[in-house]
């Protein structure tokens, strides 16, 4: 089983000005990931894929995560004797992230995570597509377009999946608000009433 | 014979009876060959559609009700079991299958989702229940209800058909030349359906 940090290594051997770099993970399951810059990210995935030493020939899972901005607390510095130091407060600029599970047939190992972030969750929503490297990540980077509105460039086919084509919005954003219970269900108590009478 | 219901003197009746002579009212034999030949439309929507499939196998056998013949097509079936989620997407289509259903038609709505869109209620995706859009006769709850429950709602349904008249105000819907069996299928819209229900009678 080779380790995040060994492929990571691996990777910045061959191409040593890739932006590639270590998420360890610390909770029980110790799941480490690589976060990958956009830029790079078809050269590294095509790396992944065709390294001998890798060969991590298929992708089993494509999803997305939404990251809201949020304050982060970083622990006081080193205070004075007897003065308490407030914890730091800084903002922390919202994305959205694609999350790709990797898995090797030919040699047998992974899962490897690889991970994309876009620059903001506004305008700035582009990432490539790694289809053309893993063809079975097409129907979930539609899937992924379709309910967080990431755009893939490079998609052959890049429509929603899940919602129709009228559907505006993306669902899974953590702001999407669904159209509220009272609007489905006055008119139809109406109707019943109507009926009634 | 006593079940026969019609106006004919009820000793009289059991006498022809024990020699071999029945007599009844046309609405009792028609009902009773309704009642006892329910095609339900072959589809299923999720997880309750596997329970639909059970109740119709050796085990639970439709077939002792007389509603195993499943048919491919809406033109052939007498009832809907709409079995499973309903999804935004699908409800359409679920409505124009029912439209394309011949008179007389029931509707079974089985399993919580159905009925209201059960664990999936809060959800941006999924009908707050069928009977937004179609009439429901029977209701079947639960997440999913076993065999017998949908066995059981069957012989509700089939008590439902028996009692149904062929005339009289209060006769059904597929005895009414007049009564309409309009059911608006619903268009896709920005963020719904639209309209979000049907205003039936
Ligand atoms: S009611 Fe439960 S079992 Fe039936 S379709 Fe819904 S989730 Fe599945």
């Amino acid at each position: 089983m080779i380790s995040a940090e060994q492929i990571r290594e691996h990777v910045l051997h061959a191409r040593p000005d890739a932006g590639l770099e270590l998420i360890s993970n610390l909770c029980p399951s110790c799941q480490d990931s690589l976060l990958v810059a956009a830029e790079d990210a078809v050269e590294v995935a095509r790396l992944l894929r065709d390294d001998p030493e890798l060969r991590l020939d298929y992708c089993s899972n494509v999803t997305g995560v939404d990251w809201p901005e949020r304050p982060v607390r970083t622990p006081p510095g080193s205070a004075p004797a007897g003065q308490r130091m407030r914890a730091e407060v800084a903002a922390r600029p919202g994305c959205f992230e694609v999350v790709y599970h990797l898995f090797s047939m030919s040699l047998k190992h992974g899962p490897v995570v690889l991970r994309m972030r876009t620059e903001n969750r506004s305008d700035r929503v582009r990432l490539p597509s790694l289809t053309p490297i893993w063809h079975s990540a097409e129907f979930q980077e539609r899937e992924v377009f379709d309910l967080y509105g990431i755009r893939f460039d490079g998609h052959p086919d890049l429509r929603r999946l899940l919602m129709w084509e009228e559907f505006e919005g993306h669902p899974m954003r953590k702001d999407y608000l669904p159209p509220a219970e009272d609007d489905v269900r006055e008119p139809f108590a109406a109707a019943r009433n109507r009926m009634v009478q | 014979m006593g079940r026969m219901n019609c106006s004919m003197d009820q000793e009289l009746q059991n006498e022809l009876s024990n020699r071999g002579v029945h007599v009844t009212s046309l609405e009792w034999i028609y009902n009773w060959g309704r009642s006892n030949s329910i095609w339900p439309m072959q589809f299923g929507l999720a997880c309750c559609a596997i329970e639909m499939i059970a109740t119709t196998m050796a085990r639970y056998d439709l077939a002792r009700f007389g509603a195993e013949v499943y048919r491919p097509s809406p033109r052939q079936a007498d009832l809907m079991i709409v079995a499973g989620t309903v999804t935004k997407k699908m409800a359409p289509l679920v409505v124009r299958l029912y439209n394309q259903m011949a008179e007389p038609k029931y509707v079974i709505a089985m399993g919580a989702c159905a009925i209201s869109g059960g664990p999936f209620r809060d959800g941006y995706n999924v009908l707050k229940g069928i009977d937004l859009y179609i009439p429901v006769d029977v209701y079947i709850p639960g997440c999913p209800p076993r065999p017998e429950a949908l066995l059981d709602g069957i012989m509700k349904l089939q008590k439902k058909i028996r009692e149904q008249k062929l005339l009289g105000p209060d006769r059904p819907r597929h005895a009414d030349r007049e009564a309409s069996c309009d059911y608006p299928v619903p268009d896709y819209g920005p963020n719904d359906l639209i309209p979000t229900c049907n205003a039936y009678t």
